[in-house]
């Protein structure tokens, strides 16, 4: 119960954040990621704000030996640079560019009144899934082929 | 620079590091959005409640500052569709394969100093600042 409390709170904080900062605006991202343009260096700022803090705190939080409501911390293990982190990285970067939305600010803009992020978040839902048949259909063929033969 | 908002930006910013620092304090889950997405779309997951919550409460944050103190700008009209629907989906589809988007790797990746995060971080600004580049001033802007 108290985890369901927290989710909730703490995504209310953020969706709030992402509001109060502007963020929820794609047009005030562009107007970040467009430095050719009239430029508008507020996102720096959200970044900073937040990376700022997490920095300051993650370090304290990950010494404790397991979390207020939680038996451990769930952080990812993998540490390597590797391929995928990076094509994903790309392929999400040219998503964010061409629109100037992120997953966290379309859901979180999802009651002002626009088609945009809903539509956003369709193709978003429609992109994991795309992902996931691609692994599938991969791993289907790397595993079928010793059998071939 | 004329739409350079300083004070609300790094308010909100704050905000954001500061439910990051509580997610992972009281619940020991990053606040990463995609991640929590992804698992809210599988179909035997076990905590799909938490994760649903916490969407819910992004959804609730963004409508109270909306609908309590804005509208606090024009929404955007005359994008083009097709555009919108194939960012979703390049989005979908790269934060699924790299692991995480701006809040995962972004926030929470470089607030626990992982390499990893921040070579996917620089990667993404980076290439979304080409982007923008090409379709607002090479190829003549979407909207």
């Amino acid at each position: 119960m108290s985890r369901h409390i927290v989710a909730l709170l703490t995504g209310i904080i953020f969706g709030l954040g992402l509001a109060v900062s502007g963020m929820i605006n794609p047009e005030k991202v562009l107007g970040f990621l467009d430095i050719a343009g009239a430029w508008d260096p507020s996102l720096a700022l959200v970044m900073g704000g937040a990376v700022g803090v997490t920095l300051l705190t993650f370090r304290r939080v990950l010494k404790l030996p397991k979390p207020l409501f939680g038996a451990r911390f769930e952080i990812p293990t993998s540490a390597s640079v590797d391929s995928p982190l990076l094509i994903g990285a790309t392929i999400f970067g040219i998503g964010w560019g061409i629109a100037g939305y992120c997953p966290g600010p379309a859901i979180a803009a999802l009651t002002i009144g626009s088609i945009e992020p809903i539509v956003f978040i369709a193709a978003f839902i429609a992109g994991n899934f795309l992902s996931v048949m691609l692994d599938r259909a991969t791993a289907a063929g790397w595993r079928a082929a010793p059998q071939r033969g | 620079m004329e739409n350079f908002t300083p004070i609300t930006a790094l308010a909100g910013g704050i905000l954001i590091g500061i439910s990051a620092t509580l997610l992972l304090w009281l619940n020991g889950q990053i606040a990463g959005i995609s991640g929590i997405f992804r698992g809210v779309l599988k179909m035997r997951s076990p905590d799909r409640a938490w994760r649903s919550l916490f969407l819910l409460g992004l959804v609730i944050g963004g409508g109270i500052w909306w609908h309590g103190f804005g509208p606090t700008f024009t929404p955007r009209t005359g994008f083009s569709l097709p555009l919108l629907v194939l960012a979703g989906l390049l989005v979908g589809f790269g934060s699924r394969i790299g692991n995480g988007c701006t809040s995962g790797h972004g926030v929470c990746g470089i607030g626990r100093t992982s390499g990893r995060s921040l070579a996917s971080t620089m990667t993404f600004f980076s290439v979304a600042l080409a982007t923008t580049f090409v379709v607002r001033h090479v190829l003549g802007g979407a909207a």
